[in-house]
């Protein structure tokens, strides 16, 4: 059973497993009707990885503008367009569904679990989502262009002065909501009830920690994004004022209600990495993680400060300096429990007895980007300096180094670590390495001189600059398109990885990997604890 | 190839702390500047004292794990310690931070104390952010007020010509404030959200429909400060920079003055003009100059526009038939749906002007004439 691959693994002679998948369809009607938690994990991992080349493909568009002083290639209003169809992509289709994937995959079989607990919901929350970004991409080619105002379409700019395109973002946003809500109920569900015996709350992996409370902050927020572009919706073309000071609404308080939505959604997208960081250095340091006890506290500590922190994203909007006060301290607290994980993470590598594969060649990347992300982080924490850091590509230099080489590293990491156990085959080690170095170097060129730019005073979010930023601009373009290119080496190995190609590999995959995902076959097969494992 | 990658990890970190040394150096394009105000120098050196704790932290951080990706190698023969908790430890490495924290919230705090409080202003200046230009009024001279709009050419933008050195931050008319008094600004908007932003004086304040937000600062040294809208504000957010010229107490005094004048003899020149036609050379003329200054960016140098959003002129039936020409030219006073107003920017001869140039310009040659007595009339509502 073990070196059967994933599409004959339903022909499995066990009678359990027969039984369950007699009727299941063959083909593109298999991935349609599938309720299993491992081929919708597939789905949305696929999913996530075309929407993060299109994504990239608009990145390109910008950085192509932006490589030369003055406008040469697209005009002002559909670079805008650009940018905020960029952020929206990679959110809330690349960062988000690679984590439902992952979580998909794995939950299930850390916890020693036979699937997901709401199978069926499981495959309509990821089915709704590729009509969502249809609907969202489509806007693009209207009348007048698509969404135009950033990713976070403050209004008036998305209100009043927005084209007709906004009732598709709208409309999508909240498709991609249900969405998020529908994965993240099943990631509660299954992780409160299908645990096997034995498996108690503090013996669940990271990677389930972390996505558990991730889960719950989805189901907080989601809904406060769905309010607010409805609120969007209907102040443009119901006639209402939320939003409208000239009807007695308030423009301030849509950033309110925005950023109460956008900061634990930051946390939405970095928790989960914490997880999967948590699960591949143990395994290469050949030593169990340092203070367990601690980072699930600490994953805890984050997640509730994440809702009284929102408003350090509008320290110029003019609040009371009391409220000032109060968001600058609260934002500089969290960096308590996020260095704690940071601690933790060396501590754990401390007197291990390491070695590099590729998925820790990616951890270690993100454990020291990231880091530099979060310290860019507490800079901008301190309110009078965020005056001057605060829109300028500082700020675009932080994120992307939290989401980028954060979020985004953390995910090839577990897709590396993962994707022998997935189909039974060692990825393309050279072409892993290769990509590796290749996104290493071209994302710090593409994203270190921000931080310079940004303090030099370029502002976010223009077409075109002063020539005193352009030699950075230029590199920053180069390491743009290197960085794009590289992924291509990812894609290549994923479709031999795909195509079974590579050697086969045991069990256990890794020399120090521990945990119930490598006690099942390599392949993982179709059903996994049909019967629950005793967990000592 | 394990020894090649920590190597290579090593050089990445080379790398970064190297970039690192350079932004600590005072070159403007690298990092912030201490600019023009005793605020401004302290938000500098807070910039500075957050950016070295942050790099001893890196280094540290970093450091023991390099250390360790060196020394506990596999390879190098590295047995796994056994250790995976330790309560001193861990309490340590929360209370450490916790004061460090403390450490960077006081001067901080004082900092933010000080940027805040906005009174005893001598000058006091509103400004108002539109789509896309920035307005000035002087609350103590009200009759000195005035738009300011970029003044780099389309060409330059467009790369026909040579780029200048102010490029993209240059207007056409500055912002005068006089150095050594505190200078109060009120920010507003007209349509979206703008954001006022001087990198010099550490001002960054958002310019919101239906509210005043305020701001302030002393500067110290005469000279010319730039900057530039900082919220995406639509279309063309990359080019409405902001030129503020600091002069001394006297010669600002001079500067106001002449203004005062200047306004009254505008408003002379106005009033005459009304009772004269111009003829279509000169409609035509200073119609062009308006157009390419006022109208250009959304509506585009052929008439064209780009519609949906931005309409075309050309061929429109606003811009045609003779019954509109008080349509046109209320649209353009008053503005409609995405096109702002510009009522208060132009002056009625301007508006005269540059509704000739619409009617005749691109093919739209309909022959018609419109002088400013035909704008006061629409101002009046007849």
């Amino acid at each position: 059973m073990s070196t059967e691959t994933l599409n004959d693994a339903h022909d499995s002679p066990d009678g359990h497993d027969a039984h369950h998948d007699h009727h299941i369809p063959k083909g593109i009607l298999r991935w349609l009707f599938t309720t299993n938690h491992k081929d919708i994990g597939t789905l949305y991992l696929w999913f996530a990885f075309i929407m993060f080349l299109i994504g990239g493909a608009m990145a390109m568009v910008i950085r192509a503008e932006l490589f030369q002083p003055g406008l040469q290639i697209v005009d002002p209003h559909f670079f805008n367009q650009m940018t905020t169809v960029h952020g929206l992509i990679m959110v809330f289709g690349a960062v988000m569904p690679a984590f439902t994937g992952l979580a998909n995959w794995m939950i299930p079989m850390m916890i020693g679990a036979p699937d997901m607990a709401l199978p069926r919901m499981n495959n309509w929350s990821f089915y709704i989502l590729p009509f969502a970004f249809i609907i969202l991409l489509s806007s693009l080619f209207m009348d007048g262009g698509g969404p135009a105002f950033g990713w976070t379409f403050y209004a008036p700019l998305s209100t009043q002065y927005s084209g007709d395109s906004t009732a598709l973002f709208v409309f999508s946003v909240h498709i991609m909501g249900i969405s998020s809500i529908m994965g993240a109920i099943n990631v509660v569900v299954t992780i409160l009830n299908m645990r096997a015996p034995g498996m108690t709350y503090m013996k669940m992996p990271l990677f389930v920690w972390t996505w558990l409370i991730t889960a719950f902050l989805l189901i907080a927020v989601m809904p406060v994004l769905a309010g607010a572009v409805t609120m969007v919706l209907t102040d443009k073309f119901f006639g209402t004022s939320f939003f409208n000071a000239a009807g007695g609404g308030d423009p301030v308080m849509f950033q309110h209600i925005f950023w109460f939505f956008g900061h634990p959604e930051v946390y939405i997208m970095i928790l989960p990495a914490f997880g999967i960081i948590s699960a591949i250095v143990p395994t290469f340091s050949r030593k169990r993680l340092f203070g367990y006890a601690s980072m699930v506290y600490a994953t805890a500590s984050i997640a509730l400060l994440s809702f009284i922190v929102w408003a350090h994203h509008m320290f110029t909007t003019g609040m009371p300096v009391a409220a000032e006060m109060f968001f600058m301290f609260a934002t500089m607290l969290i960096s308590v429990p996020t260095g704690v994980k940071v601690f933790n993470w060396v501590a754990t590598m401390w007197r291990g007895s390491l070695t590099f594969e590729v998925p820790m060649m990616f951890a270690i990347a993100f454990i020291v980007l990231f880091t530099i992300g979060g310290l860019s982080g507490l800079m901008l924490a301190i309110t009078p300096a965020d005056f001057q850091y605060h829109d300028t590509y500082f700020v675009v230099a932080h994120f992307h180094y939290v989401l980028v080489t954060g979020a985004l590293f953390s995910i090839m990491a577990a897709v590396y670590y993962w994707l022998p156990k997935w189909t039974g085959k060692m990825f393309d080690i050279t072409l892993g390495k290769w990509h590796f170095w290749c996104s290493l170097i071209s994302v710090n060129v593409l994203f270190f001189p921000m931080h310079f730019v940004g303090l030099a005073g370029m502002p976010r979010r223009i077409p075109d600059y002063a020539l005193q930023f352009a030699d950075f601009n230029k590199w920053i373009s180069i390491g743009g398109f290197a960085f794009g290119l590289s992924q291509l080496i990812f894609l290549a190995l994923i479709i031999k990885a795909c195509r079974k190609i590579g050697e086969p590999v045991s069990d256990q995959v890794w020399e120090g990997a521990e945990g119930l995902e490598w006690e099942v076959p390599s392949p993982a097969p179709y059903h996994t604890f049909s019967t629950p494992p005793l967990i000592k | 190839m394990n020894r090649i990658s920590t190597l290579l990890i090593g050089v990445m970190l080379a790398f970064s702390n190297s970039a690192i040394a350079t932004t600590a150096a005072e070159r403007s394009n690298l990092n912030l500047r201490p600019g023009a105000s005793d605020i401004s120098l302290e938000v500098y050196e807070l910039h500075m004292l957050m950016f070295w704790i942050c790099v001893v932290i890196g280094v540290i951080v970093f450091g023991v794990m390099f250390y360790s990706m060196v020394m506990h190698r596999k390879s190098a023969g590295a047995k796994a310690a056994n250790f995976h908790e330790n309560v001193k430890v861990e309490v340590l490495w929360t209370v450490i931070p916790f004061v460090i924290l403390i450490a960077m919230a006081w001067p901080a705090a004082k900092t933010l104390i000080a940027m805040e409080d906005t009174s005893e202003a001598e000058v006091t200046i509103l400004v108002t952010g539109s789509q896309w230009k920035w307005h000035y009024k002087y609350q103590d001279n009200p009759e000195v007020e005035f738009f300011s709009l970029l003044a780099t050419q389309q060409e330059q933008i467009q790369n026909k010509f040579t780029k200048g050195e102010n490029y993209l931050l240059e207007v056409d008319r500055p912002l005068v404030i006089p150095t050594g008094k505190k200078v109060r600004f009120l920010i507003t908007s007209d349509d979206v959200i703008h954001s006022w932003w001087v990198p010099d004086f550490a001002i960054k304040k958002d310019a919101i429909p239906g509210f005043i937000n305020e701001s302030w600062t002393n500067v110290n040294e005469p000279g010319i400060y730039r900057g530039q809208c900082a919220e995406l504000c639509g279309k063309d957010h990359g080019f409405m920079p902001i030129v503020v010229i600091a002069k001394g107490p006297a010669e600002y005094s001079a500067w106001l003055q002449e203004q005062e004048s200047a306004a009254r003899r505008a408003n002379e020149e106005e009033q005459r003009l009304l009772a004269m036609n111009m003829s279509m050379e000169a409609l035509m003329t200073q119609g062009k100059k308006v157009y390419d200054t006022a109208c250009i960016a959304c509506h585009q140098a052929n008439g064209g526009g780009l519609p949906p959003m931005f309409p075309a002129l050309k061929g429109s039936k606003i811009a045609i038939e003779k019954q509109n020409i008080p349509v046109h030219i209320d649209y353009i006073i008053n503005g409609k749906n995405n096109m702002p107003a510009f009522g208060k920017q132009l002056s009625m001869s301007e508006i005269a002007a540059v509704v000739t140039y619409e009617r005749n310009a691109w093919g739209n040659n309909t022959g018609d004439m419109v002088q400013a007595k035909d704008v006061n009339l629409v101002i009046n509502g007849k």
